[in-house]
């Protein structure tokens, strides 16, 4: 699914987290939102969920305008930063989550939500771990669950907010390659924020660079490499 | 590390000394001085006098006061914790401190204000009495006077409770697609249950006490009274037994609230403890 966003410009208190900002991402595209903090890459991803009303523009989903549309109806596959996992759930019931709130006559019938999950837990790698609760994990772990969560409801795209940030070196590496391969397979549309020019670099097809709440420009890392637009991209890439 | 503050052993024991004194003089020497006068005269005098139809009586009203106030008081509380973590409006430290009146102001205060709002010659009251709808000196008075002085027992304690706890898991909850109501009882409400009932017992133990408020909106003689307006009767009266054996009731009472308040709290602190970060 495509994800547009025109004109957008959000406003917190007289802080202007976003402005006028416009980006399309194509279906099965992989695009990494990059910028110093407070430039307005999250605020930008939570416009899209849902999980903020934008003061201006519009946010479409391969065409249809869900502007208004509340976080629980858009249906967004989101992972937070800091997982966000139901601390008083364990690991089963946290993926299973999003299938047991559905509407009854779409909701999966017992069998096949233990089914889902269990398949869930084996792309992550965590089979075995159903009954063990958030707190029980490891980083790295936590945040592979919250990934499981967000795909159960198979979301026609998927944010990921600093999906890396608060893990070590290592599993930050491990985690990176994983979610590469998994994009390769499914080619879910995907957005992730990042403040790491590597990281956007090495995984995203095409990068947005924000400072101040606007795009400063958006291409593939080549190109961004090759061709910064100010000098703002310029220094942030170090190029 | 040790801190210079934690190594002087006088300052130490001198402190602690100081506290056990307190405490002993004013918590526990009264406590001894009911159930002995309680149970002076022995055990069957004791078992009659907390037998006695007043006290019964006094006994069923406070738990029918309790009985409504609590779950009134608990809504309450619920929804206005709730109004103030998730909503930003104006004004809303003012209502934080609005919300916490009833307990700087003398209950007193509170029984008075509903004396002048209800009473007789009060504002409402000439309307009230047209339309047969006692208030003042009878259980509605007394039930209204309660909720008022217990008003921010639920609300006080969930605030700081909700504040730490933040909205990720709610937000998180809101994009897997969990309306208002899902989201409530799956995910926010466990968050909090234990923080509700550690408020109820709070609010229950303080409605089941209360004297100032209630006693001016209770009143005449022949009303039936809460267990401390009742005491107080059977003390004026120089019925000392009576008085005595219904305040090792209220006695009781508090032994309860504080150890249903000490599991609650090493429950609630359990969790935070293993949790990594």
């Amino acid at each position: 699914m495509s994800v547009t966003v025109t004109h957008i410009a959000k406003k917190f208190e007289k802080f202007a987290a976003l402005r006028d900002v416009s980006l399309e991402v194509a279906t099965g595209e992989l695009v990494a939102l990059l910028g110093p903090s407070g430039s307005g890459k999250t605020t930008l991803l939570r416009v899209i969920a849902g999980l903020e009303i934008p003061d201006e523009g519009q946010v479409l989903f391969q065409g249809e305008d869900v502007t208004n549309k509340n976080a629980y109806e858009r249906r967004a596959g989101f992972v937070f930063q800091a997982y966000a996992l139901f601390q008083h759930m364990s690991v089963f019931e946290n993926i299973a989550f999003g299938l047991r709130v559905m509407a009854r006559k779409k909701r999966p019938n017992a069998a096949a939500i233990k089914k889902r999950v269990e398949e869930l837990l084996q792309l992550i790698q965590l089979e075995g771990f159903g009954d063990r609760l958030p707190s029980q994990l490891s980083g790295g772990q936590r945040q592979r669950v919250a990934l499981a969560r967000s795909l159960a409801i198979e979301p026609r795209v998927l944010l990921l907010d600093e999906p890396f940030g608060a893990l070590d070196a290592k599993v930050r590496k491990d985690l990176r390659k994983w979610l590469r391969h998994f994009h390769d397979q499914t080619h879910l549309t995907t957005l992730f924020v990042t403040h790491d020019q590597e990281e956007a670099f090495e995984l995203a097809d095409r990068v947005a660079v924000f400072n101040q709440g606007r795009i400063q420009q958006v291409g593939a890392p080549d190109a961004l490499r090759e061709n910064p637009t100010n000098d703002f991209v310029r220094e942030f890439l170090e190029v | 590390m040790k801190r210079a503050t934690q190594e002087n052993p006088v300052v130490k024991w001198l402190l602690i000394g100081v506290v056990l004194v307190f405490v002993l003089f004013f918590l526990i020497f009264p406590v001894f001085v009911v159930l002995y006068e309680a149970l002076r005269l022995g055990v069957a005098a004791y078992v009659g006098a907390l037998g006695s139809p007043l006290s019964i009586s006094a006994v069923e009203l406070t738990l029918l006061v309790a009985l409504l106030v609590v779950p009134l008081n608990t809504l309450f509380g619920v929804c206005a914790a709730w109004a103030i973590t998730h909503f930003q409006f104006r004004g809303k430290a003012l209502l934080i401190s609005l919300i916490e009146i009833p307990l700087w102001v003398s209950p007193v205060i509170g029984g008075l204000v509903f004396a002048l709002l209800f009473g007789r010659q009060g504002l409402l009251g000439p309307w009230l009495d047209a339309h047969n709808i006692e208030i003042m000196f009878a259980y509605p008075g007394m039930v209204l006077a309660t909720a008022f002085v217990t008003f921010p027992m639920v609300a006080r304690g969930l605030i700081p409770l909700m504040q730490q706890q933040g909205h990720a898991e709610e937000e998180a909850a809101l994009t897997l697609g969990a309306n208002g109501w899902q989201l409530f009882w799956r995910v926010s409400f466990p968050k909090i249950k234990w923080g509700i009932l550690y408020g109820m017992i709070l609010c229950n133990a303080r409605a089941m006490g209360e004297f100032g408020a209630v006693s001016v909106v209770a009143g005449s003689v022949d009303n039936r009274l809460t267990i401390p307006l009742q005491i107080e009767h059977y003390f004026l009266d120089f019925d000392l037994q009576k008085a005595f054996a219904l305040a090792s009731a209220l006695l009781l009472l508090a032994a309860i609230t504080l150890v249903l308040k000490l599991v609650l709290e090493s429950r609630r602190l359990a969790p935070n403890l293993v949790r990594p970060h």
